[in-house]
């Protein structure tokens, strides 16, 4: 690279290849020093406590009742709440992808909204019915809440594209509605109900703040459990032990869930094809309809409406009593700080996470959007494994392994950001990737012909695109770190509470008022986070119609 | 490349900006300084102590209420290089061990030591002070076993009986301190052997069996569990403090003559509260004020009535209702800090296996 070469040909300069390599380096050793040392470190402390290896933590968690019941609870849990899952979200898919009728659209965006509340919110809305005291129908219910658009929308995206023929057929040839749907569309629709099913079944077994604010004490996943080994009983080593157990059988589960997936690639399509929907024919049709619709958007609308009404009630009435004691503390408070710091510390958090998640993920995006870069392939694949690990688990590897040199954080304000970044740019760079790969590379070489400096055509071509993809990822990580709670809730400081934190603190201290001081933190954490997604999804209407045009050429 | 350099040089300057705004000014003199108390979701004091204390000491006191005790030590524990407080209340003598082990106290004497039995003195070397005692025991409502012409129990060993079934309410030993205590208490009372032979496993599955109902600290299960609280609970015994019936007669109005609820005296463990300055703290000088004034005559009379703990200081007076409603067990039921340190996280872990899994 010694001899000088003309501009338009791909050698780049020497602060090409320093920003090359940066791309590709700043990301990674933000990877080994955030997620692959904390792992290290937990690995470190189950399997190898003496520096020997020694499985025994291991072996203690898999042999004790108590643990082994842990781990029983969260895989047959989750079995019931994927099912229950399912017999709610099949039928939903079947009203909302097969028939056309007034309001459509509303109830398609409606039901996805579950999906994105932080699990606190869930989980208090779910105290509002059930209490605290370990009801497992609240947690299979609140589970099956939260997850039913991943079923919705998986499996009425294939619904909507099945042409609804071959079932035409077999009804003309004298199926009964019943027979036609066991033996034509339920076995055509398999892979997406199997695919929704494994992801719902991930869910439901990592489930956190779910199943700590409704469980009781009897109650506990794996994910539960390594929080309160850690936070009550200071037990670091079968925390650590526990959290082996749990990344061995995430990590099984994604790869189970992968080749289910591999076998057929499934529709994932946001906006389904409007074209097999159609009016409810008989009135046995538009009755079923009805009922469907009632009974699904009422199961989802019942706790959030139940949530806002509490926020509101008191000893006498409807009041704004709960709103206005958020700013104030005192003797006998259950925060250290008025309620409303909490609100100022999450979008401060948040900020920060942004801007780490935006860089660092906007960094790997580039590498991995270079073709020819095997390294930022690797790095891209490399950037969702955090995704697959839990967010406790997370957590408890910060706790444990960024206490010491070479790397202490423990007394940072920037632990919360990093942590709650980690688990957002796996979602940015899946946003910016495929957005960024619809540039067509032959535009890039048109403008550099026509003597565009390198920098001019990024800024020209890519920029245009990747702007864009950069705030809807940066919207995306806003939300993932204001309803961040099982990470947080191991290495936030209790005089600085995030929103979550506060929430669960509060739900957790007797007294009324503090109950209607925690729904109404909590019916402003469900706003915060509706106005960030929907201010998210209003950023592709306008953007990605410039990144079909780019992906068109 | 120039462009580089300076935008590292930026980043650095920046991050050390940040880190010199992180640190705090200090104050040498203990006047004017704000400390912050951490302790547990029951501390308590009467707003006028306080304030005398304040005006006097020119200290402001922040209180960080952290969860309960143990949740709270372990938070100290866990935030030890840059504590959350400067003084810390409400470590008590099952979990002293665990604090003093991982070295969260800055050792000080104060001269109202003197004045506290040596049976509370726990810690030799000072770390951590004596400030309260008192006993948990189970609490039987009194309107409840009349109403339903039971005999209340009088013993351990009469709760795992059929009469007494769905009865007993019992916090979480790995979430509550006075869950913790009782199943010390347990442990005392069957001996801790082989559980194949006796102790307190079997005793404890007997339990289990005579439907104990597990909550996960003191507030929920005397206050919404127990049916001679306020909250009118459906269950009758509960796992609380010898001085709760003096609460409640003064919850009730009219004054009653006898206390509403009763202490099974066969049942008691001793529980000590320490306080002792946090290691790290900015302000040693304040912190001492303050732990001096929780062994001052005016703190230690104030206790009683605001948190129901008995004072450690000899010769503080109880207040009338203490004197007349409250009973003390002449013995309990307890173990040397050294076994409780020794084998209670082994005691929690087993007690969760055989109570809640």
């Amino acid at each position: 690279m010694t001899s000088p070469q003309p501009p338009t040909r791909r050698g780049p300069r020497l602060g090409g290849r320093v920003w090359r390599f940066a791309t590709v380096a700043i990301p990674a050793a933000f990877l080994l020093v955030f997620f692959v040392y904390p792992v290290l470190a937990i690995l470190g402390r189950g399997l190898v406590p003496r520096w020997s290896f020694d499985p025994e933590p291991v072996g203690r968690v898999l042999t004790d009742a108590g643990l082994r019941g842990v781990l029983w609870f969260s895989v047959w849990e989750a079995a019931l709440s994927t099912l229950l899952t399912l017999a709610i979200g099949i039928p939903g898919a079947w009203a909302l992808s097969r028939f056309a009728f007034p309001g459509r659209r509303a109830a398609r965006a409606f039901v996805t909204v579950p999906f994105v509340l932080p699990t606190v919110v869930v989980g208090a809305a779910f105290t509002t019915i059930f209490g605290t005291d370990g009801s497992l129908l609240a947690i299979l219910l609140a589970h099956a809440f939260f997850n039913t658009a991943v079923v919705v929308r998986t499996v009425g995206g294939l619904w909507s594209q099945l042409a609804g023929r071959s079932e035409d057929a077999a009804r003309a040839l004298g199926a009964s509605p019943v027979r036609a749907f066991l033996h034509v569309t339920l076995p055509a629709l398999r892979p997406a109900i199997v695919a929704a099913g494994a992801i719902v079944f991930l869910f439901c077994f990592t489930s956190f703040g779910i199943v700590l604010i409704l469980g009781g004490p009897t109650r506990a996943t794996l994910e539960v459990e390594i929080y309160r080994q850690t936070a009550d009983q200071l037990q670091l080593g079968v925390a650590a032990a526990l959290a082996v157990v749990q990344l061995l059988a995430v990590t099984a589960m994604l790869l189970v869930a992968g080749k289910l997936q591999g076998h057929r690639a499934v529709a994932l399509a946001l906006r389904p094809a409007d074209a097999v929907a159609r009016r409810a024919r008989t009135a046995k049709e538009r009755i079923a309809l009805a009922v469907v619709l009632v009974g699904v958007l009422g199961f989802l609308a019942w706790p959030m409406a139940i949530l806002v009404a509490r926020s509101f009630g008191s000893d006498h009435g409807l009041t704004l009593d709960a709103y206005r004691s958020l700013d104030a503390t005192g003797p006998g408070s259950a925060l250290f700080v008025p309620p409303v710091h909490a609100i100022a510390t999450s979008l401060r958090y948040a900020l920060g996470a942004v801007v780490i998640s935006v860089i660092i993920g906007g960094l790997a995006s580039l590498a991995a959007l270079r073709r020819e870069g095997r390294a930022g392939r690797i790095l891209d694949g490399a950037l969702m494994i955090p995704l697959g690990t839990s967010a406790v688990t997370l957590g408890f590897g910060f706790l444990i392994a960024l206490d010491r040199p070479p790397v202490d954080l423990r007394t940072s304000p920037w632990l919360v950001p990093i942590a709650q970044a980690l688990v957002a740019i796996p979602f940015v760079v899946r946003t910016v990737v495929p957005l960024g790969r619809g540039v067509d590379p032959r535009l890039r070489d048109a403008a550099a012909v026509l003597g565009a400096a390198p920098a001019r055509v990024w800024r020209a071509v890519d920029l245009p695109v990747l702007g864009p993809a950069l705030a809807l990822g940066a919207g995306f990580a806003a939300a993932i770190s204001l309803g961040e709670f099982g990470a947080t809730a191991l290495i936030a400081r209790p005089d600085n509470p995030t929103l979550p934190i506060a929430i669960f603190r509060l739900l957790g201290v007797p007294g009324a008022q503090n109950y209607h001081a925690a729904m109404a933190l909590t019916t402003i954490l469900m706003a915060l986070t509706l106005v960030v997604v929907f201010a998210v999804e209003a950023v592709p209407g306008r953007f990605a119609a410039r990144g079909a045009r780019g992906s068109r050429g | 490349m120039k462009r580089w350099t300076i935008c590292v040089a930026a980043v650095v300057a920046l991050a050390g900006l940040a880190a010199a705004c992180g640190r705090g000014g200090t104050t040498q003199d203990g006047r004017g300084a704000t400390i912050t108390l951490l302790t547990h979701d029951s501390f308590a004091v009467s707003k006028p102590v306080l304030q005398q204390f304040e005006q006097q000491s020119g200290i402001k006191v922040k209180v960080l209420h952290a969860g309960d005790a143990g949740k709270m030590v372990n938070q100290a524990i866990l935030t030890k290089d840059k504590p959350l407080g400067d003084v810390l209340f409400g470590v008590d003598n099952t979990l002293l061990t665990r604090a003093l082990q991982a070295g969260i106290f800055e050792s000080y004497r104060p001269a109202a030591l003197a004045g506290v039995p040596a049976t509370y003195q726990l810690d030799t070397k000072d770390r951590a002070v004596p400030i309260d005692y008192g006993h948990v025991c189970v609490n039987y409502d009194k309107a409840w076993y009349s109403d339903h012409g039971i005999t209340p129990p009088t013993s351990l060993q009469d709760l795992t009986k059929p009469q007494y079934k769905n009865q007993l309410v019992v916090e979480d030993p790995s979430t509550s301190s006075t869950g913790l205590a009782f199943l010390i208490a347990t442990v005392a009372a069957n001996g801790d052997g082989d559980p194949k032979v006796g102790g307190w496993q079997p005793y404890w599955q007997r339990l289990r069996a005579n439907g104990v109902k597990v909550d996960e600290g003191w507030d929920q299960a005397y206050d919404t569990d127990f049916s001679g609280s306020a909250g009118k609970g459906p269950r009758p015994l509960v796992v609380s403090y010898a001085s709760s019936p003096p609460a409640e007669v003064l919850a009730a109005k009219p004054e009653p003559t006898v206390a509403p609820t009763g202490v099974l005296l066969d049942t008691c463990f001793r529980q000590v509260e320490l306080a002792g300055v946090l290691k790290g703290t900015k302000h040693p000088k304040a912190a001492r004020t303050f732990v001096d004034f929780m062994l001052s005559k005016r703190f230690q009379a104030d206790m009683p009535l605001e948190m129901y703990v008995y004072p450690v200081v000899d010769g503080v007076a109880l207040p009338p209702v203490f004197q007349k409603f409250s009973e003390i067990p002449t013995q309990s039921l307890d173990v040397a800090p050294a076994r409780i340190a020794q084998d209670r996280d082994r005691w929690i872990q087993e007690w969760t296996s055989t109570v809640l899994r």
